[in-house]
């Protein structure tokens, strides 16, 4: 029997074992996934959270109710990749050997990289929104708070879905709206970025989005520290922004395991070919999601369409045959901005946001680049979706590769 | 794509004024856009940063290196890359090293 390990349960992960379970044949292929967690998040839920639009238990399943018959599923750490010998240590002493490994361990927020950030104020003044429990702790925050100001700051990119703190700074500008007190409020966000997005045309789109909503961005504001008693944020530069309410998106890194395995970047992320997903360091370990170093959007709708073009392409490989380098580096993000509205943007490696209508020519239903109720309505039923078709792997009815019909230049 | 006359040499940029081919960099160039940036001399420290971004960039397709790759290659934190640098390193050290400018992350 050959093995194929999938570390990480996550949205990569399960989407993986799924699609190879149907399509690698069970006589000749083990296939086992390994995750220390029982829990499996629906993790664009988090946004709505701090504005009551969804509870914790909204965004909560059992890992387990997505693994199919017919894949191991151990709950286990993974101590360490070997992969010279082929092999992963678990935490708990069992050592699993594979043929072909595959890397999906994720991304994960560090809020304790930053000083200041996880001290006396944690939780009082200072939020995140990227963890359930953040999350929570926000929306209990929000109820009551009687307004002042309030800065998003995004600490280093990459991140974990680029445009949610984008839709986080718009939806509270609707929900202090909602609650009468717009007025008391300050919105500010402050971001690495030259702009409000990553593409100069989508940024051009949404900068003027958020002008209209009076949201004011400070661009290239890269933090060096919280200073949780004066309630202010400090520049490398020195140059300072006060808040009454810091809400954080902190440094984004990959998995303890990929450092300790000596198989990652500055950020804990490996590096992979873009097209094909293969390790550059070696060709039997495949790195799918957010863990991979690759160019690309740190988001599912990413590794959704990796994992379509990869689940061929491995089919070719243990054929003897060569990697195709077929994917192209497709993101498809719905950008929630209040008042049921939204954006839609799909792009790739090469082509940026472009406006236009999706996924049909001059139809839609989904249009890029501008709000609309239609994108909103997209938003909110993509998580049932999520649970029911995309993490188990079925297709969904759109091209794994990006195409620019119904797209117009800036 | 422009061209200009930097010291002494024509090369090419582009319409934010940093360099598109690497290789028409030397290092007299390096300190004369370094003026423009308001650093009248360019000191060990500062050059050690340079020479890190050039050869890292060789082993990144051409890319210039970000914030964070330099400080982990070079040992000098991100707060001392400031004051070597001040206003956005990681641009300034990429226009003078004659390197495209940073793309922002995706």
């Amino acid at each position: 029997m050959k093995q194929l390990l999938v570390l990480g349960a996550g949205t990569a992960g399960t989407m993986v074992v799924n699609r190879m379970r149907r399509l690698l044949d069970a006589e000749e292929w083990m296939i086992t996934i390994v995750d220390p967690h029982e829990i499996h998040y629906y993790q664009p839920g988090f946004l709505f959270i701090p504005f009551g639009m969804y509870s914790r238990n909204d965004v909560v399943k059992p890992k387990r109710d997505f693994i199919p018959i017919g894949v191991e599923m151990i709950k286990a750490e993974a101590d360490v990749i070997e992969p010279e010998q082929n092999r992963v240590k678990l935490t708990n002493g069992r050592t699993l050997s594979y043929d072909f490994l595959v890397i999906a361990t994720g991304t994960q927020t560090r809020p304790e990289e930053t000083p200041g950030l996880m001290e006396s104020e944690w939780q009082r003044s200072i939020f995140d929104f990227y963890t359930v429990d953040g999350a929570v702790a926000l929306a209990k925050h929000l109820r009551t708070w009687q307004g002042g100001r309030l800065v998003l700051n995004v600490v280093e990119n990459p991140i974990k879905c680029p445009v949610a703190p984008l839709e986080f700074i718009m939806l509270a500008d609707w929900f202090f709206h909602e609650r009468g007190i717009r007025d008391e409020v300050e919105l500010i966000y402050a971001t690495p970025l030259p702009g409000a997005f990553t593409k100069p045309v989508a940024s051009r789109y949404l900068g003027e989005i958020l002008e209209r909503k009076n949201i004011k961005v400070i661009p290239e504001f890269l933090i060096e520290r919280a200073e949780p008693d004066d309630k202010k944020i400090v520049h490398y530069d020195e140059s300072e922004v006060e808040y009454d309410l810091l809400v954080t998106v902190p440094l984004n890194m990959g998995d303890d395991l990929i450092a300790r395995s000596g198989l990652g970047d500055e950020l804990n992320y490996v590096p992979a070919d873009k097209h094909t997903l293969l390790s550059k360091a070696h060709d039997n370990i495949f790195v799918l999601g957010d863990a991979a170093a690759i160019p690309t959007s740190k988001a599912g709708s990413v590794a959704h369409y990796a994992v379509d073009c990869w689940s061929e392409n491995f089919l070719r490989y243990i054929d003897g045959l060569e990697l195709l380098p077929t994917f192209d580096g497709h993101a498809n993000c719905f950008i929630e901005s209040g008042f049921d509205k939204g954006l839609l943007i799909d792009f790739n490696y090469d082509v940026e946001p472009l406006p236009g209508h999706f996924p049909l020519p001059g139809v839609g239903p989904f249009s890029l680049l501008q709000e609309s109720e239609m994108n909103h309505w997209g938003k909110m039923m993509f998580r049932w979706i999520y649970w029911n078709t995309l993490l188990k792997g079925k297709e969904l009815p759109l091209p794994a590769r990006m195409s620019m019909s119904g797209k117009r230049s800036g | 794509m422009a061209t200009r006359t930097i010291a002494g040499k024509e090369v090419q940029v582009n319409d934010e004024g940093f360099m598109t081919d690497p290789a028409e960099w030397n290092k007299e160039i390096a300190v004369e856009i370094a003026a423009e940036e308001g650093l009248a001399e360019l000191t060990e420290s500062q050059w050690k940063v340079i020479d890190f971004c050039r050869a890292a960039s060789a082993d990144l397709n051409g890319k210039s290196p970000t914030l964070r790759q330099i400080t982990t290659g070079t040992g000098v934190t991100t707060k001392e890359l400031f004051s070597l640098f001040p206003k956005g390193p990681a641009k300034k050290v990429a226009r003078i090293a004659g390197l495209g400018k940073p793309e922002g992350c995706v």
